[in-house]
């Protein structure tokens, strides 16, 4: 009896695969299941399909349609005219240079703009994980140094331009790359510190991360720049900009020092303990086994933590650097242009966008790349 | 394990210095007294077994032996070298001690391959190519070099503890310690692991292994210890405290396991 239903099962010939009914695949059973599965549903959806399509279209008709994008001379009569029905891009046109470079001397803009596609150029290509070996660290080291030549200039018959009259989005890219460049390293050496069995390491490094993290940074920046040159003796003047930066440094250090620190914190104690046992002294232990582990898993906060750096090199406005943000307020100043803000900031808005997004897309792939080993 | 088993003769050699001498070791952890007076002496060579109750001290015994945990009082010396503060003694202590941990503790960011050659690179200061020669020749002998480039996660229990014993032998230790290697393993696994363990006595490395593994401890101890409460309370051959246990401690202790098996 067994025996045949055995032989009769094994006999049956493999059922093919089949695919699941059509009413359970594809883009019309996904907006069933999703957008139209009861009245309520439905009555939202479309609700704020039109919603949405009403914007949409108004955008459309604002931004593009009735665009003005350009004028003769700064007449910005064409633009008045067509104020609130039709956006007036003219004054990015105009303006663009301004936003880009600040006050840099007119006919010395291709400096600050081969530092601006040095800086996206240099981030390329560290993102790219097959440059991730000492040498970029020397390239680093050697791009950052041509860009303060470029900017400076002074040598190679380049004309000096002091650091007053720089601006626009090669300032935004200064603060944010060298902050972060020198604030992530102080960070890992803080997080580390924090835990180190010595007293007197660990209380510098609480106390630092305690103190800076205990101010907002606009004050940091007012002490750099008002209050620290009190302190320096007389004649002697350090950079408003260094000020600017280092405020940023110590300050985007404290927040990723706790940012690492949480990731040294999740590690298995295991972990440490098979890198002693194997004999690996304290800094092979911490560049081999903690550190790319730790890192690794706070790669999420850890880009959080820049993308909000990024856009807070904004706040250096209070202390008068041009900045991309505070050039872009400054183009509107001049009664030509008055009053067309939206069209500025959403520029502005758009260049900070697509390096925060970049970072953020970035970030993804690589965490997904580099806990490859989770998987099975 | 069966009874049956052989017992793999013994390559103690009574004669050489002892490879780790334990002197009156006294620690605490704050308050708690975890090791009283502990005092054994471990010859070039010799396999001893570690067992007893849960709580009894017998991971800290072995954690002090490489430093993983610092004793209070009594002295202990390993290869002739005594344990303090001192960094080179302890980095030259290290680096002869090998240790295999109960859960493992592989590196999941490096490959299996990766995970043992890392410290032959870097402490012993070995070519690369000539560190991953010997990776795999240990592999080899612990029977998985097919799986070399993979990451621990991807492995079996079994097969990472494998390779937690054939990362630690790549340092060419002097000295082994098991702390409880089959406890986190399915029985299956077990036999694996301890087959591996089996053929490394055969080759004569002085080991101490914690383990409840009765047929192993009978098959490869040339002694086993018997700790409760942070005492050595009885120690002999593996017949001696076997079949003769002397003291009530461990009459419980052995009725417990054999009911537990
Ligand atoms: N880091 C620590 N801090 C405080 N107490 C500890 C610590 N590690 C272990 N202990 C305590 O010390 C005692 C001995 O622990 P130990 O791990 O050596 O026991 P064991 O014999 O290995 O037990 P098991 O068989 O469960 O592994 C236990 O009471 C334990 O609670
Ligand atoms: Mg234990």
């Amino acid at each position: 009896m067994s025996d045949i239903t055995l032989n009769a099962a094994t006999a049956a010939p493999e059922a093919a695969p089949r695919t699941p009914p059509a009413s359970q695949i594809g883009l019309l059973a996904w907006v069933r299941a999703n957008l139209f599965s009861g009245w309520l549903s439905t009555l939202v959806t479309l609700a704020l399909a039109y919603l949405i399509l009403r914007w949409v279209v108004g955008f459309v008709e604002w931004g593009i349609i009735n665009a003005v994008w350009s004028v003769p001379n700064s007449q910005t009569q064409a633009c008045r005219d067509m104020k609130g029905i039709g956006a007036c891009w003219a004054v990015v046109t105009e303006k663009h240079r301004f936003i880009l470079f600040g006050t840099y001397p007119y006919e010395e803009h291709w400096r600050p703009a081969l530092c601006i596609l040095l800086f996206i150029g240099l981030y390329i290509v560290s993102a790219m994980r097959r440059f991730w070996r000492s040498g970029l660290a020397f390239l680093w080291a050697g791009v950052l140094a041509v860009i303060g030549v470029l900017m400076w200039g002074g040598v190679l018959g380049l004309p000096y331009v002091p650091q007053e009259r720089w601006g626009g989005l090669v300032i935004t890219l200064i603060l944010a790359t060298f902050g972060l460049a020198f604030a992530f390293p102080l960070a890992i050496l803080v997080a580390l510190g924090r835990r180190s069995k010595l007293p007197a390491i660990k209380a510098i490094c609480v106390l630092y991360v305690e103190l800076i993290r205990g101010v907002p940074l606009i004050s940091l920046l007012f002490m750099a720049s008002v209050m620290f040159p009190l302190f320096l003796p007389e004649g002697m003047n350090i950079d408003k900009l260094l000020r600017a930066q280092i405020a940023i440094i110590l300050f985007a250090g404290a927040y990723l020092a706790e940012v690492v620190r949480g990731g040294l914190q999740a590690l298995p104690k295991g972990q440490y303990e098979a890198a002693d046992a194997l004999g690996l002294n304290y800094w092979q232990k911490t560049g081999f086994i903690i550190l790319p582990q730790a890192l690794r898993l706070v790669i999420p906060p850890l880009v959080n933590t820049f993308i909000g750096f990024f856009k807070d090199t904004s706040l250096v406005l209070i202390i008068g650097i041009f900045d991309l943000l505070t050039a872009g307020k400054t183009a509107i100043i001049e009664p030509a242009w008055q009053g067309f803000g939206i069209e500025v900031y959403i520029t502005v808005g758009a260049i900070y966008f697509v390096f925060c997004f970049a970072m953020s897309k970035y970030s993804q792939g690589l965490e997904a790349e580099l806990n490859r080993h989770r998987r099975r | 394990m069966s009874e049956t088993l052989e017992h793999v003769a013994s390559a103690a050699r009574t004669d050489a210095p002892p490879a780790i001498v334990l002197d009156k070791v006294n620690k605490w952890y704050g308050a708690l007294h975890v090791l009283r007076d502990v005092s054994l002496n471990v010859a070039l060579g010799e396999r001893v077994v570690i067992c007893g109750p849960s709580g009894s001290g017998k991971s800290t015994l072995i954690r002090c032996i490489n430093r993983l945990e610092t004793h209070q009082e009594g002295r202990i010396l390993v290869n002739g070298i005594e344990l303090s503060d001192d960094i080179k003694a302890l980095d030259d202590i290290r680096r002869e001690v090998g240790m295999v941990f109960q859960s493992f503790n592989l590196f999941p960011h490096l490959t299996i391959l990766e995970n043992c050659t890392l410290a032959p690179i870097w402490v012993r200061r070995m070519p690369k190519k000539e560190a991953e020669e010997l990776a795999m020749e240990y592999l080899t002998r612990v029977r998985i070099p097919e799986q070399a480039k993979k990451y621990p996660g991807q492995l079996s229990g079994g097969q990472q503890q494998r390779v937690a014993i054939a990362r630690a032998l790549c340092m060419k230790p002097k000295i082994m310690l098991f702390d409880e290697p089959t406890s986190a393993l399915d029985p299956e696994m077990i036999k694996e692991v301890l087959e591996t363990i089996v053929s490394l006595a055969e080759t004569g490395m002085t080991m101490i292994c914690v383990t409840h593994e009765m047929g192993f401890a009978r098959q490869v101890a040339d002694r086993v210890v018997f700790m409760d409460r942070g005492e050595i309370v009885e120690m002999g051959t593996p017949t001696q405290v076997f079949e003769t246990p002397q003291t009530d401690r461990l009459k419980l202790f052995l009725s417990q396991i054999l009911r537990g098996h």
